[in-house]
């Protein structure tokens, strides 16, 4: 159990390439804390910093109050879990579970007693005696958990551990680390590039983009409330559509983007957001016509082109609208869910719409 | 499975492109090896102007003589030595140069150079160097209080040639060894320091077993090496001396054959190589089928 600290961290590689860019987080003792962020934004750099596997360049790291910058990774205690699951390939489990706990000079019996409960814990129990290339690809997943949770360290520190299983697979996995981590109640840090694992995992969510934290919060908080556009459009599946505010208010708009800071240049809106319905509310209406529809078995996808506008836009409805393609038909949104965005800064232009 | 199939225009063009390479194989292997199987059966007298068929006698001789079975165990000592020191440096140098970043390529070449000198100029060097009235070597052994004389000192000419041997030896070795370590994940490596390994720990319970299928295949090919390939370095340095203490078995194929005249016992002995050699190709075939052994 600890809590870890990370103050202005930085890392910057041969060749003048700023991986990391200053970092400030704490995570709290016993937090699960989710890392996500697109393809080379420094998330398994940063993570590999925390571990001991990569040299600090600026900024100071604490683990429970000590700074462990210059830290051999076994000295850290710590536990990691690759993406690739970095198994011994000439030991058999029950070897590749002993081994971080040999070389810290564990008596056998405490060995065989710690291997056996993670074993069971995992349901990896009949493979004991197995090498790893003789598991599937869902065991060695459970093996490389295994290893990191035999040690009883004080942090776990995962790198896309379930971007190599299949969906169904990464599903079942996903619940059950949530419920591992419960259980254990050991400070995680857990990178990710998935979407619903960022949002269902943690406790809290830190979004990355090009080696800076673009937010920190809930991951309802995030969804809910992004801070910057790179966040809104990031988070969420369909991506939420940007429209300039120029355009709502030639739309006739005007009344009900009053309450809006006088900077906001963007509105941003979730595709769940723009209804087929009419609500009772005073809302906006934009027109549009369907380009494509798409049936995702219980949510359909419309693809749509807005009238005077270029921008192509995305809807997402629950159940399966009686709506052809190239149809032409009104969209209705509430003021309430618009997010307000400044162009120029990227940012979110006011705390709390409501 | 299928294979790949070539037609040619004529019925006889693939025989002649093969012609080449048959013919070598039969005037420079398969007619000496038969003719030395045929020696080895035969004995001539002492002026060479009668020649009888004596059967495996030159065999069994072979085996009562005090000589032989001293070429034997110098032999055993060689190949042993010339394997250990040889694969043990080639291990540390490649383990070193692995864990360079920028200048992991000079020194790559570098470390090949000695690969492409010929056995008998690296014999040469090693006798210059270690040269007991001219030597660098033995002069500085003089200093440490330690009279070098190969000449003398049938150990003393043991570690030269195995010296000389190994040296040449590291480059071939250095390179798989080099290979073999760069196709190790390094995300091993690091599971293995955050699960607390200290890195000598992490070299022998992690990297070395992973390298032995290529510590196994330069293993079979070093003693081969050893074996049949120092000819040009023995010659060059010992001649097999002194006292026959660096008289390795194919040297002394040449020592009795050449030199000695005795062709029967001389063809006799490359028989016997000749069965090791098939051996040793047979393991290391077997194991290039099954490559990993973890
Ligand atoms: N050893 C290195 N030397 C130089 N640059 C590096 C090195 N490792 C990573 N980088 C660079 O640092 C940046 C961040 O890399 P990192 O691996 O942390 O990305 P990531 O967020 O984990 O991406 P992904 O989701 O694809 O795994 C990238 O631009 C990458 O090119
Ligand atoms: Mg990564």
């Amino acid at each position: 159990m600890a809590s870890i600290q990370l103050t202005g961290l930085k890392k910057t590689y041969a060749g003048n390439v700023e991986a990391v860019k200053g970092i400030d987080l704490e995570i709290a003792d016993g937090e699960f804390v989710v890392l996500v962020g697109p393809s080379g934004c420094g998330k398994s750099t940063l993570l590999r910093m925390v571990a001991g596997l990569e040299t600090i360049t600026d900024g100071t790291l604490k683990i429970d109050d000590r700074v462990v910058n210059d830290l051999e990774p076994a000295e850290r205690d710590i536990a990691m879990v690759f993406q690739n699951y970095a198994l011994y390939p000439h030991m058999t489990v029950f070897g590749n579970l002993a081994y971080g706990l040999k070389n810290r000079g564990v008596k056998r019996e405490e060995i065989e007693r710690r291997v056996h409960d993670a074993a069971a814990m995992l349901e990896i129990e009949p493979f004991l005696e197995r090498k790893p290339r003789k598991l599937s690809g869902g065991q060695r997943q459970r093996v490389a958990m295994g290893r990191a949770l035999v040690r009883e360290p004080s942090a776990f520190l995962f790198d896309e551990p379930l971007s190599n299983l299949d969906a169904k697979l990464r599903v079942q996995m996903r619940v059950e680390i949530k419920q591992l981590q419960r259980r254990l109640k050991t400070t995680s840090l857990y990178v990710t590039h998935d979407q619903l694992e960022a949002l269902t995992l943690g406790d809290r969510l830190v979004v990355l983009n090009g080696g800076s934290i673009e937010q920190v919060g809930t991951p309802m908080e995030v969804y809910e409330k992004p801070a910057s556009m790179f966040v809104a459009t990031f988070i969420g599946s369909p991506a939420m559509n940007m429209l300039p505010v120029a355009y709502l208010r030639e739309r006739g708009a005007n009344g009900l983007l009053d309450h809006l800071a006088a900077d906001t240049d963007v509105i941003g809106i979730r595709p769940d957001d723009l209804r087929i319905e009419a609500p009772d509310e005073d809302h906006l209406v934009v027109t549009g016509t369907v380009e494509l529809f798409e049936a995702a078995g219980a949510e359909s996808h419309l693809y749509v082109s807005l009238e005077g506008s270029d921008q192509p836009t995305v809807i997402r409805t629950s159940a399966r609208p009686p709506v052809a393609e190239g149809e032409t038909m009104r969209f209705h949104v509430l003021p309430s869910a618009l997010h307000p965005f400044n162009q120029a800064s990227g940012k979110r232009t006011q705390q709390g719409v409501s | 499975m299928q294979t790949k199939q070539m037609t040619f225009p004529s019925r006889w063009l693939p025989y002649a492109l093969l012609a080449p390479q048959v013919a070598i194989t039969l005037v420079f292997f398969l007619w000496p090896a038969s003719q030395a199987l045929y020696q080895s059966l035969l004995r001539q007298d002492a002026f060479g102007l009668r020649t009888t068929f004596v059967g495996l006698d030159n065999f069994a001789r072979l085996f009562d003589d005090p000589g032989y079975l001293n070429a034997v165990s110098a032999t055993a000592v060689f190949a042993v030595g010339t394997t250990l020191l040889s694969m043990g440096m080639a291990l540390l140098l490649a383990a070193t140069v692995n864990r360079m970043l920028r200048s992991r390529e000079s020194y790559t070449t570098l470390l090949v150079w000695p690969y492409a000198i010929a056995p008998a100029i690296a014999g040469v060097l090693w006798w210059f160097i270690f040269n007991p009235s001219i030597g660098i070597v033995p002069y500085i052994l003089e200093i440490l209080g330690y009279r070098w004389n190969h000449r003398t000192s049938g150990s003393d000419a043991m570690l030269l040639v195995i010296f000389a041997a190994a040296w040449k030896q590291i480059s071939y070795n250095f390179l798989f060894f080099l290979a073999g370590l760069q196709s190790i994940p390094q995300s091993l490596i690091e599971a293995a320091a955050i699960d607390g390994a200290s890195p000598f720990k992490r070299f022998w319970t992690i990297v070395f077993p992973l390298l032995s299928p290529t510590t196994f295949f330069l293993m079979v090919v070093n003693v081969v090496y050893a074996m049949f390939d120092t000819f040009g370095v023995i010659h060059a340095t010992t001649q097999g001396g002194p006292a026959q203490a660096t008289n390795i078995l194919v040297y002394k194929v040449y020592a009795d054959g050449f030199v000695g005249l005795n062709l029967g016992s001389s063809a006799a002995q490359s028989v016997i190589l000749m069965a090791i050699v098939v051996v040793l190709t047979v393991i290391q075939f077997r194991f290039i089928e099954r490559r990993v052994n973890y």
